[in-house]
């Protein structure tokens, strides 16, 4: 039953694209010079849903999760402040820097620039579904393990899940084209040649195939 | 000539057992799993969100304020405005000296903002969207006053002056000490007027910095006579960029109070100092505040010791009776998160035949923005005259306040600033002089006791030591610094050039605690007051517990980021210097241990301390026999109690160490001492830097297809931390080359360049694949461990070799400020000078 309600929302959820959303903020009067984020505070708070929310849900990390969404809330609001998942980091919340970035059915996405209204079908996974249950961590994060990647970190798991949906297409890239593969992220510590060799080694480590993926 | 990509391959450590090499930080398996916490991932129950009203003005005065539709509004809490704010407190230095808060500086909220995009005040809610409504619904009213963006603008003698006192600080001088008393402390600076003459600005009809009246100024030697003896003299004029430091974590904060202490959790470089900081702001006691801090998402400079900002939430939740998290947006960032001071600078330079430089006169403007005044004019002539070695130098300055956002310091700060003013005329020079680049900084550069800044008390001060020489010598054979020059330049629409730079830093300071535990089941418990921000040094220093003890680095647990947990007096984790200071203060810390291990041992088998050796986790008679395990000898210390379980403290220790080891008592044999280590000189780092770039002259378009940094850095500490040190921070410099800077409106006084997208850092295709690092791993004579910092010191050298590498491939009519970009080679290529004077800011 609910997966049917869920299906019909998905269809009205498609329409919404990042314009028409920014366009209902700003109706919303919420739009002030500098509101680079903003969200309704969820039933987690122990307030009442913004008008416009709807129980739906969403495949992360290969759970079915149950979740009260804002029409206008993008995916990155949701994991972060309804789902706990705060492994996903907003540097920008604009598509600039990548440190959101998940994968949506194995493609990598900015999650501050989807809304989570359009990934009901889909299956989303983030930083803390990679490694396995018992604890084994995908060959990307033991690439960082084995290389020291990253300083301060911030950006790093919207790295590796680039790096991770990059590597499903090109398992076996040289650094140039792997440079490429994660260049819409940044790193401010500016570590990227140590980020590189990481990504290497995890896509070096995957290749071994010692590990799941 | 893109060379193959190869990782660092030196060995290193070869006299250590754990030191000089690689291992896993404690912190990394959190990151790379999404666990760890950074300030915005906590929550909190009840907590309140709050937004910003931010000035719409570069400067003005709030004529009309009205809460009341605000406040009516369901759901919102509290608001705060700056009557809120307790009075910031003085400080009392850690020396007994009172530092007098200034009522001119800057503060969390104000009535009369100076730059676009100052909070005025600040909204509690239940929601962010109902707090940012509230926000619109605040009817609020300025009075426009006049502003200045260019301190030029503001130094001619009817400029306009940001602020209604001025333009500059003034220094007064501390009153007369009475007899036999000590000095006053001096009055705190405040704002005045600098303004120059009609004749001073006459200058820059030719197209050069005027100089007028300094603020201050100091010399050496006799620069007159080193001109007259010159066989080249240079005077060139060239303008830096204003550069954010866009730390990829905005500086979000939260705050709650439970049992009259408040805690905070927010992203800060520093742990123990940022303490003190909040207890000014807040004026509290810094034993009523918490400061939780385990991650931060970086600092260069801009989180030294926090921020003001982060008692906004501490009061709203005061005043609302709830937590309350205040997020910071990306553009909120680009106005209250820092940024570089750009320069206009002047820089007039006498080589001999051989290329030494045998004078310099450097005057530089410093684009301070509206508060505190950053210390980079300063450094900057510190910093030029150590690694260029002049033979006589005068230095001017002036930091002008203008109406742009709050600069502080970004790694090497001034410094950086300095060697990229001095760069573009030492590659010119050894044109005219037909000398090798590499020969030229060689013939300047610093080495062992090198004298640097001016004279004081009749001499000049000097670095503990400097192996600069060396550095460019690994370097220029490296890179092929031989063959790529001797290689042809230009290959249809595209052309090469290779340079190389001069690069270092203040690296080190002294005088701090250490503070570890080893406890009755044999495992070290290490206290770090260090700041996590990335650097690894949180934990790095500490190995050298592990070394002098020798026990494996696995036995030790290291505690950092939450200042409830007994942690040692600390230095700030910034300006490089950490790994100086906090490994000696663990090398104290350790040969404390060492010393209790082999008392315990005298005292349960005989004879005396001497005759004992601690090592393999034990301590034992050296000529055999009796000895017993670390865990053992920790019960021992319970036992024993007084100064062997913490009952007792060191005298000489920090107060605030003092009372985390009586806070640690009895839990096992505590360790602890003051670095007191002797040290002649001041503590340096250096860096020789080396890049190749290919423009294409139809596009203006251009890559760095090569760079190298080698550092003078002391002993290797943990290599792959190091490297990624070196090359981050030089590609922190690189970006001051290629393309981030700030824009403003002129008319409005409005900020233009507030995103990533218009002040871009470089991305990761903007820096070559074949980047590399070495370091010369020579002990530091001066400290223990022989390890010094390395944060600031390649900045310089990551813009300064890709701004030499342009000037190569293209000649010296090209650019006179940074970064260039494709516009600024297009047209100057096309107009056969420089298109983009140095005399105008923000452009």
């Amino acid at each position: 039953m609910d997966d049917k309600i869920d299906n019909v929302l998905d269809e009205v959820a498609r329409g919404i694209s990042r314009r028409s959303f920014i366009k209902g903020v700003i109706c919303g009067g919420a739009a002030v010079s500098s509101a680079g984020y903003l969200f309704r505070a969820s039933s987690l708070f122990g307030q009442p849903g913004g008008t416009g929310d709807r129980l739906i849900t969403i495949n992360v990390n290969g759970q079915q999760r149950r979740v009260d969404v804002m029409k206008q809330e993008t995916l990155a609001w949701t994991l972060r402040y309804k789902l706990g998942l705060t492994g996903t980091k907003l540097g920008c919340d604009r598509a600039e820097c990548g440190a959101c970035t998940v994968l949506i059915d194995d493609v990598p996405h900015y999650s501050c620039s989807v809304l989570t209204h359009t990934v009901r079908s889909k299956k989303v996974l983030t930083i803390e579904g990679l490694a396995s249950a018992d604890g084994t961590l995908h060959p990307v994060q033991q690439g960082v393990i084995d290389e020291q990647g990253f300083q301060c970190a911030f950006c790093m798991s919207g790295f590796i899940m680039s790096a991770v949906g990059f590597l499903k297409t090109n398992p076996n890239p040289t650094r140039a084209e792997l440079a490429h593969g994660i260049s819409g992220n940044l790193c401010r510590c500016q570590d990227y040649d140590k980020i590189l060799t990481a990504m290497m080694r995890g896509a070096e480590n995957l290749r071994k195939g010692n590990f799941h993926a | 000539m893109p060379s193959e990509w190869k990782p660092n391959q030196q060995k290193f450590g070869a006299q250590y057992k754990v030191l000089g090499r690689d291992y896993t930080t404690p912190d990394l398996y959190a990151k790379v799993t999404g666990k760890s916490k950074y300030a915005e991932d906590f929550r909190a129950e009840g907590m309140l969100f709050c937004k910003l009203l931010l000035s719409p003005v570069p400067h003005g005065r709030v004529k009309r304020l009205d809460l009341s539709k605000a406040l009516a509004m369901p759901g919102v809490k509290a608001i705060l405005t700056q009557d809120d704010l307790p009075a910031p407190a003085d400080s009392v230095t850690d020396l007994g000296v009172t530092i007098k808060a200034n009522k001119q500086g800057e503060k969390a909220l104000t009535m009369e903002p100076l730059y676009q995009g100052e909070p005025i005040l600040a909204v509690a809610a239940v929601d962010e969207l109902t707090a940012a409504e509230a926000v619109e619904k605040i009817d609020i009213e300025f009075e426009h006053l006049p502003f200045a963006l260019d301190p030029l603008d503001s130094l001619r003698p009817d400029g306009p002056n940001p602020r209604v006192e001025g333009n500059v600080w003034i220094k007064d001088p501390p009153p007369a000490a009475k007899p036999g008393e000590k000095p006053p402390s001096p009055p705190p600076p405040h704002v005045g007027e600098l303004k120059w003459t009609h004749d001073d600005f006459a200058e820059m009809r030719d197209g050069r910095l005027p100089m007028g009246k300094p603020q201050d100024e100091w010399s050496f030697g006799d620069v007159e006579e080193g001109f007259k003896a010159a066989a080249l003299v240079l005077d060139e004029t060239f303008a830096t960029p204003d550069t954010s430091h866009e730390t990829l974590e905005p500086r979000t904060a939260l705050a709650y109070w439970q049992n009259g202490k408040v805690f905070v959790h927010m992203g800060t470089q520093s742990t123990v100092q940022t303490l003190a900081s909040l207890g000014r702001w807040l004026n509290m006691d810094p034993n009523q505040i918490v400061l939780i801090s385990e991650y931060t998402g970086g600092g260069f400079g801009s989180k030294a010791t926090g921020y003001v900002f982060a008692i906004i939430p501490a009061l709203l939740s005061k005043k609302a009776g709830a937590p309350v998290m205040m997020r910071i947006s990306r553009e909120e960032e680009l106005f209250i998160g820092r940024a570089r001071p750009g320069f206009q600078g002047r820089m007039k330079v006498g080589f001999g035949k051989d290329g030494r430089i045998t004078a310099v006169d450097m005057y530089a403007i410093c684009n301070n923005g509206p508060y505190d005044a950053v210390g980079d004019t300063s450094a900057s002539g510190m910093i030029v005259s150590l690694l260029y070695q002049p033979q006589a130098m005068r230095w001017r300055g002036v930091t002008v306040l203008t109406n742009t956002p709050p600069r502080g310091a970004q790694s090497a700060p001034g410094g950086m600033q300095g060697i990229i003013m001095m760069e573009p005329v030492l590659a010119k020079a050894a044109r005219q002089l037909s000398l090798d680049q590499v020969d030229i900084r060689r013939i300047n550069c610093p080495e062992g006791k090198a004298p640097w800044g001016p004279v004081r008390d009749g001499k000049r001060a000097h670095s503990t030591s400097a192996f600069l020489k060396e550095a460019f010598d690994r370097g220029a054979e490296q890179f092929q610094w031989k063959e790529r020059i001797a290689r042809p330049k230009r290959s249809g629409s595209k052309v090469r050039g290779v340079g190389v730079s001069t690069s270092g830093f203040f690296a080190g300071s002294t005088g701090y605690d250490g503070l570890f535990i080893i406890r009755p089941d044999g495992r070290i418990s290490i206290q770090s007051g260090i700041g996590n921000l990335g650097t690894e040094s949180i934990s790095d220093v500490h190995r050298v517990v592990a070394e002098v003890l020798g026990v494996p680095w696995e036995k030790c647990d290291v505690t950092w980021g939450n200042t409830s947990k007994n942690l040692p007096w600390t230095c700030v984790s910034g300006g490089s210097q950490t790994t100086h200071a906090m490994t000696r203060a663990a090398h104290a810390a350790a040969t404390d241990g060492k010393k209790k291990l082999q008392e315990i041992a005298a005292k349960t088998y005989g004879g005396t301390p001497e005759q004992y050796e601690v090592g393999n986790e034990r301590v034992y008679r050296k000529s055999g026999g009796k000895g017993m395990t670390l865990a053992q000898a920790a019960q021992h210390a319970i036992q024993l109690g007084g100064i062997y379980d913490g009952h007792e403290a060191p005298e000489d220790v920090n107060k605030y160490t003092k009372a985390s080891i009586a806070a640690l008592a009895g839990q096992g044999l505590i360790a602890a001492a003051k670095d007191k280590y002797s040290h002649d000189g001041q503590t340096f780092s250096y860096v020789a830097s080396f890049a190749e770039v290919e423009v294409d002259l139809e596009t203006g378009k251009y890559y760095i297809t090569d760079f190298l940094a080698v550092a003078d850095v002391g002993t290797v500490i943990h290599p792959k931390a190091l490297g990624g040190q070196v090359l981050g921070r030089s590609t922190l410099g690189i970006g001051h080359a290629i393309g981030q800077k700030w824009v403003f409106d002129p008319q409005y006084g409005h900020m233009m360049s507030r995103r990533f997208y218009y002040t871009k850092p470089p991305s990761i295709l903007d820096t070559p694949v074949n980047m590399q690092w070495a370091a010369l791993d020579i002990p530091d004579p001066e400290t223990p461990v022989g390890a010094r910092g390395i944060g600031e010191p390649p900045v310089g050298g990551g813009c300064g070799a890709i701004l030499n590498a342009l000037s190569d491939a293209l000649g010296d009519e090209i650019y006179r400020r940074a970064p260039v970009n494709l516009d600024t080679i297009l047209t100057s290529l096309e107009a056969g000078r420089p298109m983009q004077d140095p005399l105008t800011a923000f452009i």
